[in-house]
């Protein structure tokens, strides 16, 4: 018997695009959930909201910088544009995990400095804890960031501060803005280290602190290494506060013209395509490991068959999740191992 | 037989805390109190007039004349002192955010009676940086909250003179967790913020600046641990002479003296066994009389059922009876400094200054006190140290007499009355409050009120004193919520980080077996039975203020496992069920300690299941006295806690087994 009482996914599906919020919480709840009947569901749950939309509609953003950069004041400051314009926003705020020995607890602190007092129904923030899982962010958020997609215009990734951990930052969002902390030399050595690929939009956060977030804005203009950067796009650096609520008008048009851009330029489904594989990719990795990898055909390979087979990465997920544990069970024929999947 | 010497000093001045209900109440409680040998008043405002909302705002249900009289109006401040001379009165308000405005109601009152404001003496404790920190009726952000105060301290430096504008709180601090260093250089730190802000508004000619740091005056508190708190008392007056000298170049040593009102502890004080409270106040009270030279000025008493509700004005008798016994029947008055001389007192004073000024140039180094408020950094401080204080309880380290230890106890006499022995306000007060106040909108005159109004945005912006514009409203009729909406207008509001962000000490735990790591085993393996981490929203509906117990009980949950949100005091049931939906938790858990959890509690179940969210378990904490609870418990709420709850390993133990039956699953095993 399961104590847990799970939703039926089509059904939910057809709330979830109508905007209800009482289903969108219940799928995120699902996507949320390990037990082996919750993710058959969700992957149910994926496919029936899976679409065109999800290749080229909304904008996904994502959110990142180091602890205490006014990640979360900022996104409240563009949260009021957003709403201001009539667009809905979805945000999933990420913060950090004690360590297991610890408990494993977490303080979900983002929602306070993001929601202000007024009751909002186009505003939706569900928070999360890192869980330990490598990186800024949980690996739950990239199936929740599609869900929000198939019912907010908006969708807003807030990673754990970036410094405590690598990222991949590209991996989360059509347009990655970086949060940098005035006087903190910190962004400088992570940009000149590689350690943060070039995000798409930097806000040098706190303006009304004078000098010095003039003079880390001018650095991180010198500093970016030019590279790796797209053609026609410029990588602006603005000069914000957030609780001043100076400079945000035109912060927050750079996210419009990025999200333009990429679909000018034909960008935004490779993006969103490499933004699925990262996922896919990074649960097998968590479950098999690098070998595991090797065995489902290795980075390259997965990834070319992921973005074949657009809309049905969650099928092929599970395909490829099933290969891989038949042939880790090699020689014990279970019902999963005439998948015809891979190989 | 002794005699009592003839020149003894003159006591302290003596209040009680008190209001409720109406003016028209108060003003009759007061009047008897006077009667009783209470030589000043103190007022206790609602939360609705001490955080700027009318009466009728869906923000005040269920908090009209709760913890506080409701002021609305001139009109309601002239019943307040009906029959009272306020030229002849002192009066203490407990009033913060919108200080200026009670007090601009006082100025209006006294100007309408006919009486030069010049002739009136008396508190507003106007202290709004410590409301970020503990006390919980702030409103604007801080800079706009620094320059109210300054406002109020220019004016009646010039035009109330005998007006204390402000009393630098440490009180609050202590009672929020605070050591008796962090006590003394928060207070200092905040105290400098103020004199700093009014030095640079430029209003004050430099000469007359000694004049503005003598107006400055403290309201501190004093815990059980006597001697300490004595030694805290003279290390405070030490620093504020050496302060007031060095940083301000008050050469008259008279007006660099510490001057200083108390309300003893009562944070310690207990719902078990509530009669041992007795003796910790008269304890707690003998800190601050014992030596002269660092003696209370003022001084109010709880009572000895504080831990369990308001108390009746037989309870508040007995805490002014313990003053008068102390200051007419003992020698206490007849003798100079008993502890000067004492090298014992002396070291002691020594260490707790040293702690204190490291404390103050740390602040200092942060850029001051309001840069560690809006970075966190006091709060979490404090937040630490009551969380180590309850650990102490806890582990039995720190002993409460009737609590952890000594438990037995025969049957009270004093809990026996169908009372419940608190005191009931008048659940007819809400009601009346909102049609007087309705009433008096359409008696004033609506230009005189629109005009007045404009006056007050236009001083908010100009930055032009806010005290002229303010007495116009009040003589206008202006609302107390008409008055808080204009600034609200201009300055925004506020909401001070929550502090809970602490660090878990791991070398404390690590590779320990005990009830923590077995509740973290508990609470991992409920979560993996229902399929993701155990999510809890701690949540403070309602006006009030009182965060120990939400913050002890998140910073608790993290520790043992659960991902927890919590988004700080002052939220509405609607946007705590939005939060439970949103956030996806396993449960809601309440803390309400103003008196509203009837109200409250109800509100939010149907919030919860206006959202589908009937099977989301709802739990409750703080003074919910025992008949209340029942009717909690009946009404939907699956469990109730109180201060005699005080394990909070054993309250986690319950929430989880409370979470595994709403889902279908076992209760752990009662530990042996
Ligand atoms: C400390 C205190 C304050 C501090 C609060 C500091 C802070 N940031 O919290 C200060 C000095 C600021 C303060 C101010 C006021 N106070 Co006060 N205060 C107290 C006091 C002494 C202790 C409360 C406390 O913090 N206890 C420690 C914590 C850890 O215990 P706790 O909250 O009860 O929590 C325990 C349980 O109840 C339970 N629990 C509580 N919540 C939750 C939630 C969950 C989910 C769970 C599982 C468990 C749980 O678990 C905890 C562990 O044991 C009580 C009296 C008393 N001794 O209880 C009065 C008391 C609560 N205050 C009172 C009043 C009236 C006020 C004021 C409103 C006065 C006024 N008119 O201005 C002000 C304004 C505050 C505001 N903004 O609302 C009244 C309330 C009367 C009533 N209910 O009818 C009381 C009862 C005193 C009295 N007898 O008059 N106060
Ligand atoms: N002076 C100033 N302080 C700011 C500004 N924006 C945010 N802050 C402060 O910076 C602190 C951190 O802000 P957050 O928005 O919580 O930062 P964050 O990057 O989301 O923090 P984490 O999620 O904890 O990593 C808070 O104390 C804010 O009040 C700003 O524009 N100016
Ligand atoms: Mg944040």
């Amino acid at each position: 018997m399961t104590p847990v009482n799970l939703p039926d996914p089509e059904q939910l599906a057809v709330r979830i695009m109508r905007g209800e919020r009482a289903a969108v919480a219940s799928g995120l709840n699902l996507l949320d959930n390990k037990l082996a009947e919750a993710r058959n569901r969700s992957a149910s749950l994926l496919a029936s909201l899976s679409g065109e939309r999800w290749l080229n509609d909304g904008h996904l953003i994502g959110v990142t910088g180091p602890p205490g950069a006014g990640k979360s004041s900022l996104v409240s400051a563009m949260i009021r544009e957003w709403r201001l314009s009539g667009r809905t926003v979805g945000v999933l705020a990420v913060d950090p995990s004690s360590r297991p020995e610890l408990g494993g607890g977490a303080l979900l602190g983002d929602r306070i400095r993001i929601k202000n007092s007024s009751h909002d129904e186009g505003l939706f923030i569900r928070s999360l804890a890192n869980r330990n899982q490598l990186g800024g962010v949980a690996t739950e958020v990239w199936p929740m960031s599609w869900l929000m997609l198939a019912c907010f215009d908006i969708v807003v990734i807030e990673t754990v501060g970036v410094g405590q951990t690598e990222i991949d930052i590209a991996e989360i969002g059509d347009t990655v803005c970086y949060v940098a902390q005035p006087a903190s030399g910190d962004t400088i050595q992570y940009l000149k280290s590689g350690i943060i690929e070039i995000p798409d939009i930097f806000a040098v956060n706190k303006s009304d602190l004078g000098a010095p977030a003039r003079k880390t804005a001018s650095e991180i203009g010198r500093s970016a290494s030019r590279q790796d950067r797209r053609e026609d796009w410029d990588y602006p650096v603005c000069l914000v506060s957030a609780t001043m609520n100076t400079g945000i008008k035109p912060f927050h048009d750079h996210f419009d013209r990025h999200r333009k851009f990429l679909a000018n330029a034909g960008l935004l489904d490779k993006l969103r395509i490499r933004h699925q594989s990262a996922w896919v990719m990074r649960l097998l990795k968590e479950e098999f490991g690098t070998f595991g990898l090797e065995l489902a055909g290795g980075q390259t390979q997965i990834g070319q068959r992921l973005s074949e087979n657009r809309f049905n990465q969650f099928e092929e997920y599970e395909r490829m999740r099933k290969h891989i544990l038949s042939r880790f069970f090699f020689g014990k024929p279970t019902e999963q191992s005439n998948q015809k999947g891979a190989s | 037989m002794a005699t009592a010497r003839k020149n003894r000093d003159q006591p302290w001045l003596m209040r009680t805390y008190s209001g409720h209900s109406s003016a028209r109440a108060s003003n009759a409680l007061y009047r008897t109190n006077l009667a009783k040998g209470q030589t000043g008043l103190s007022v206790a405002f609602d939360l609705p007039t001490q955080t700027g909302y009318d009466a009728d705002s869906p923000l005040a249900r269920g908090e009209v004349g709760k913890v506080g009289v409701p002021i609305s109006s001139i009109e309601d401040m002239d019943q307040l002192f009906d029959q009272i001379p306020l030229d002849q009165m002192n009066t203490s308000m407990t009033i913060n955010a919108t200080a200026a405005w009670l007090l601009s109601l006082y100025i209006g009152l006294a100007q309408r009676r006919g009486i030069d404001p010049t002739r009136l003496s008396g508190t507003t404790q106007n202290d709004i940086i410590k409301e970020y920190l503990s006390r919980g009726t702030y409103i604007y952000p801080p800079g706009p909250s620094m320059r109210l105060i300054a406002d109020t301290i220019n004016y009646t430096v010039k035009h109330v003179p005998k007006w204390n504008p402000t009393n630098i709180c440490s009180y609050h601090l202590q009672e929020a967790g605070a050591t008796p260093v962090q006590e003394l250089a928060y207070a200092l730190c905040t105290a400098m913020a103020v004199l700093d802000r009014v030095k640079a508004s430029g209003e004050i000619a430099p000469d007359a600046f000694p004049q503005v740091v003598e107006r400055i005056s403290f309201f501190v508190n004093a815990g059980i641990r006597f001697i300490e708190e004595c030694c805290k008392l003279r290390a405070f007056g030490e620093m504020w002479d050496e302060l007031t000298l060095s940083r301000y170049q008050v050469a008259d040593p008279k007006l660099r003296r510490f001057r200083y009102g108390v309300q003893v502890n009562s944070l310690g004080l207990t719902e078990p066994q509530p009669e041992n409270n007795v003796q910790r106040i008269v304890l707690e009270m003998m800190s601050v009389v014992l030596s002269k030279r660092a003696r209370a000025r003022a001084i109010q008493l709880p009572a000895w059922n504080e831990a369990m509700g308001l108390p009746r004005p037989w309870d508040q008798q007995w805490a002014l009876r313990m003053q008068q016994v102390m200051a007419f029947e003992t020698d206490l008055l007849e003798y100079d400094d008993i502890l000067d001389g004492s090298p014992v007192i002396a070291a002691k004073v020594r260490e707790l200054i040293e702690g204190a000024k490291r404390e103050i140039e740390n602040v200092e180094a942060q850029g001051g006190i309001i840069a560690a408020i809006e970075s966190g950094y006091i709060k979490r401080e404090l937040v630490g140290s009551h969380m180590n204080r309850l650990r102490a309880i806890e582990s039995g380290d720190l002993k409460i007499i009737g609590v952890n230890c000594f438990q037995e106890t025969a049957e009270s006499p004093l809990t026996l009355g169908s009372d419940g022995a608190i005191m009931k306000t008048d659940p007819a007060a809400e009601r009346e409050q909102i049609e007087r106040l309705q009433a008096h909108r359409k008696n004033r005159n609506d230009a005189d009120v629109r005009a007045a109004l404009q006056g007050l945005s236009d001083a908010a912006r100009s930055g032009e004193n806010i005290m002229p514009s303010s007495i116009r409203c009040a003589l206008a009729g202006v609302s107390t919520g008409e008055w808080g909406d204009s600034l609200r207008a201009v300055f925004g509001e506020f909401r001070p980080p929550t502090g809970i962000d602490i660090a878990i000490d791991s070398r404390e735990v690590l590779g320990k077996k005990d009830r923590v790591t077995d509740l973290r085993t508990r609470v991992a393996s409920t979560g993996n039975a229902l399929g993701r981490p155990l999510k809890l929203l701690v949540g403070k509906p309602g006006l009030d203020g009182h965060s120990n117990g939400a913050e002890q009980v998140a910073v608790k949950a993290r520790d043992v496992g659960f991902e927890v949100v919590y988004d700080g005091i002052r939220l509405t049931p609607q946007q705590i069920a939005q939060a439970a939906q949103e956030e996806g938790v396993h449960m809601v858990g309440l803390s309400i300690l103003s008196g509203s959890h009837m109200e409250l509690v109800e509100s939010v179940l149907q919030e919860l299941r206006l959202r589908d969210l009937a099977n989301v378990p709802v739990i409750a904490g703080g003074i919910i006295p025992r008949e209340d609870a029942d009717k909690l418990l009946a009404l939907g709420a699956r469990a109730v806690y109180t201060p005699k709850d005080f394990n909070l390993n054993a309250i986690m133990e319950d929430m989880v087994d409370v979470i595994r039956e709403c889902n279908g699953l076992e209760r752990f095993a009662l530990r042996p």
